[in-house]
């Protein structure tokens, strides 16, 4: 199954070494993984989405936090938290494309369908701009296949996660620190169309 | 020592003597190392300060006897390298003291800053290539940096679970100067691990588990040891009157000559104490990992046994064995917990079913071969160790053994009853490893009668290390079990490969001229009755000495679970009696 991991991390040289070296120590294959700076500083943030059979998940997370440069490890694989993806996709839409002249609207009409955006337009392409889960990713870009779209590059973030609503970071209050997640936020319940349920869980039904 | 660090407390120092000013502040007396170009500013900073530096011959022995001090005297052991070549001659000790968790610190020379990443003379990323292979490691290129940075190795390098810690000097580093003080570099204190617990719901579930359990076990590992848990473990048993196995490095934590005591567990385990293990209904497993070396197939493990787990690391939990209760956290403060909540037992119903079952054995065990004119290796380590017994420093000696079959031969036949006794290399099983670990063990304990005892291929591995011995002027002693091969290769050729002796025959100069030519007074012995002599002998005397026991050639380790057998599926001894009856 897949398994999706929170690190944070002290952000220094050698870091992502370590958390990759983990991996490949582990035989465990890392799906996507991303890394940028958190609220804090000094501290950044990973998410790791990594295959590994159903019991792994506890090896990993303690493996994690072997690794000195670990502060904390939050595993939200069944927890309920919004992931998401940013992807590039670059179309070809020129006149002598599948679709000729029509494509431009064509293609513009699907991006409006999936909430994606077209942040450049060239003679010969289009690149489009979406966020979303990877499932809805996967759709645009198998709709785009489909119906013979030229793909010509696809460039994705891999999966950032957060959990929903209250979540307080023990070691960072162990230490002392305020984290943003002390003052509760309450999150507005609202469902979000565009908002496709968390697809771990999906497999797993 | 506070001294040296008050005389020089907020004044200016070179990166350099700041290093040796914070070895001197974490306590250190002794470091094993050897110089070289990149390492050389620290080197020269050495005269200033109050640390005896150890020379050795090859930076793989400086490696292995910061170990091996520290292995005998609980405390961080340091050892250093110039960049390059010298640094990776520490990759071997490195995952050695990692993979039996021992508390290290090696400082290696780097080149300046300013060409790092350029293949530089004598450049390596020791960061790189350790980082597998070392608890944390670091890269220090600012003198500022040396004193926190070396201080926070001395901690991670002793928390939780122990193990080395590299630290990286740039020579720039070394040369440039700052403003030193040994307080201001402490570390932040050590970070909660958020995964240690021993829950009260885990610790009620795991009395409960206790109290019903008809054949229980203790599994005593090298945590206990870790931990300083021994006192611990032995009110533990003799309250609930529980057997206890050991694993390999675990020997000595809990006393051989216990009434309790089972002996070593697994691979070359006695069958009454692996047969137990399969009979038995909870398995209490007290800073140890399940180790394949003592489990044998996992499939066929205990199948009858719950199990508890005490243990510092969470990864461990569950990594080979299903457990039923972990409890998470150091073991003595978790027997701390657990012990007032145990009733007393002594139901000696199943100790008496174990030690019943031990008959057959004895029939088998080889020191119970009369002399027979063959000179056997587990006769030599037997009489070593009564040697010792009978002389009053049974629990003041300490042997460090090498890798291969006279190392399993020690683990059975040497009957270790005080901790911190028996230096052995068990998760990396690093040949070469006695001769060096006996000399940092001997300068961590120099009261102790150091004996090293090493098979005639993995003494060759390091011997040039015979020469620190002398230089240092230890009193080491040294028993090569000289069988004329790789002993424990043969043993697996005679069992699994059709006695195809492929390359483990193995020539070896004269031992006892090699020692003369050090200077080592030296003795050759081929009879059993000469073995107490000259092992007294040894002991009383002043200087290094080294034995060349020239024992059977192909004797093999019994009992002995094949890779992938059940635990009880043990290939036994052929009844010696028999065997020598017909030669
Ligand atoms: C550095 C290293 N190389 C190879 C091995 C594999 N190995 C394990 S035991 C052994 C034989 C050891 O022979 P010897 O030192 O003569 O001891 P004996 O088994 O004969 O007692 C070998 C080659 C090892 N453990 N370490
Ligand atoms: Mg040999």
């Amino acid at each position: 199954m897949l398994h999706t991991f929170i690190a944070l991390v002290d952000d220094k040289p050698g870091v992502l070494t370590r958390v990759a070296s983990l991996f490949r120590r582990l035989s465990v294959n890392i799906v996507s993984l991303t890394v940028g700076e958190s609220e804090r500083d000094g501290v950044s943030r990973m998410t790791i989405v990594c295959e590994g059979a159903e019991n792994a998940a506890h090896r990993i997370r303690a493996s994690l936090y072997k690794l000195e440069v670990t502060r904390e490890v939050d595993e939200v694989s069944r927890a309920e938290a919004v992931i998401r993806e940013l992807c590039l996709i670059k179309v070809g839409a020129g006149p002598n494309s599948p679709h000729g002249v029509h494509s431009r609207t064509q293609i513009f009409e699907l991006a409006q369908v999936f909430r994606a955006r077209v942040v450049d337009l060239a003679p010969e392409s289009i690149m489009l701009e979406m966020t979303g889960s990877a499932s809805k990713i996967e759709g645009l870009l198998q709709v785009l296949r489909e119906s013979s779209y030229e793909v010509l590059e696809v460039s994705r973030t891999g999966r950032m996660a957060m959990r929903r609503g209250h979540h307080t970071s023990k070691v960072l209050k162990a230490l002392g620190t305020k984290t943003a997640a002390e003052t509760p936020v309450a999150y507005p319940v609202r469902p979000e169309e565009d908002d496709l349920p968390n697809q771990f869980e999906e497999e797993e039904a | 020592m506070t001294d040296t660090i008050d005389a020089i407390r907020n004044t200016t120092l070179t990166g350099s003597e700041i290093l040796w000013a914070t070895l001197v502040g974490e306590g250190v007396s002794t470091v094993f190392g050897y110089p070289g170009g990149a390492i050389l500013p620290i080197y020269d900073a050495l005269r200033k300060f109050p640390i005896h530096h150890v020379l050795v011959r090859h930076e793989q022995g400086a490696s292995h006897m910061a170990d091996g001090y520290a292995r005998a005297s609980g405390k961080v052991g340091v050892c250093m390298a110039t960049s390059g070549p010298g640094a990776t001659n520490l990759v071997t000790g490195l995952a050695t003291a990692m993979l039996d968790s021992i508390p290290m610190v090696a400082i290696t020379g780097q080149v300046s800053s300013k060409v790092l990443g350029s293949d530089a003379f004598q450049e390596v990323d020791i960061t790189g290539i350790t980082l597998p292979i070392t608890k944390h490691n670091f890269l220090v290129t600012r003198a500022e940096d040396i004193a926190p940075t070396v201080r926070l190795a001395f901690q991670i390098a002793q928390d939780g679970r122990p193990g080395p810690v590299l630290v990286d000097i740039t020579k720039d580093a070394q040369q440039a100067s700052c403003i030193f003080n040994f307080e201001d570099a402490a570390p932040p204190p050590a970070r909660p691990h958020p995964m240690l617990r021993a829950e009260s719901g885990a610790i009620l579930q795991a009395i409960e588990l206790i109290k019903n359990a008809k054949k229980p076990i203790i599994l005593a590992g090298h945590g206990i040891n870790q931990s300083g848990a021994e006192a611990e473990v032995i009110a533990f048993a003799e309250r609930m009157h529980i057997p206890v196995a050991s694993t390999l490095l675990g020997l000595g934590s809990f006393p051989a000559s216990h009434p309790l005591s089972l002996g070593m567990m697994g691979m070359h385990g006695e069958s009454w104490v692996n047969n137990a293990i399969q009979e038995a209904d909870l398995l209490l497993a007290f800073g140890m990992r399940f180790d394949d070396r003592v489990t044998g197939n996992l499939a066929s493990y205990a199948q009858n046994a719950k199990k508890i787990h005490i243990e510092i690391d969470p990864s461990e939990i569950n990594k080979n064995v299903k457990v039923d209760v972990a409890l998470i956290g150091d073991l003595r403060e978790v027997l701390q917990t657990l012990l007032p909540m145990l009733p007393a037992s002594n139901d000696a119903a199943w100790l008496k079913q174990i030690n019943a079952s031990k008959g057959q054995a004895a029939v088998r065990d080889i020191v119970n071969l009369p002399d027979n004119g063959h000179l056997y290796a587990a006769h030599v380590i037997h009489d070593i160790w009564r040697e010792a017994v009978a002389a009053g420093r049974e629990t003041e000696t300490i042997i460090v053994t090498d890798v291969g079959q006279h190392q399993m031969w020690e683990a059975q036949y040497f009957r270790h009853n005080a901790p911190r006794t028996l230096v052995t290399s068990g998760g990396l099983g690093t040949m070469g490893f006695a001769l060096p670990a006996a000399i940092g063990a001997k300068m961590a304990a120099p009261e102790k009668d150091v004996w090293v005892i090493a098979g005639d291929g993995g003494f060759q591995m390091t011997a040039a290390e015979l020469s620190t011995i002398v230089q240092e002027k230890l009193h080491i002693n040294i028993a090569v079990i000289n069988n004329g091969f790789l002993g424990m290769v043969r043993q697996w050729q005679e069992a699994f490969y059709d006695k195809n002796y492929s390359c483990s025959p193995i020539l070896s100069p004269d031992f006892v001229k090699l020692a003369d030519a050090h200077g080592i007074p030296a003795a050759h012995i081929t009879q059993r009755k000469e073995v107490t002599p000259i092992v007294t002998k040894a002991r009383t005397g002043s200087t290094p000495f080294l034995i060349n026991f020239a024992v059977e050639k192909e004797d093999g380790v019994y009992p002995m679970i094949a890779p992938g057998s059940a635990l009880h599926e043990m290939v036994r001894r052929p009844n010696p009696l028999i065997e020598t009856a017909e030669d």
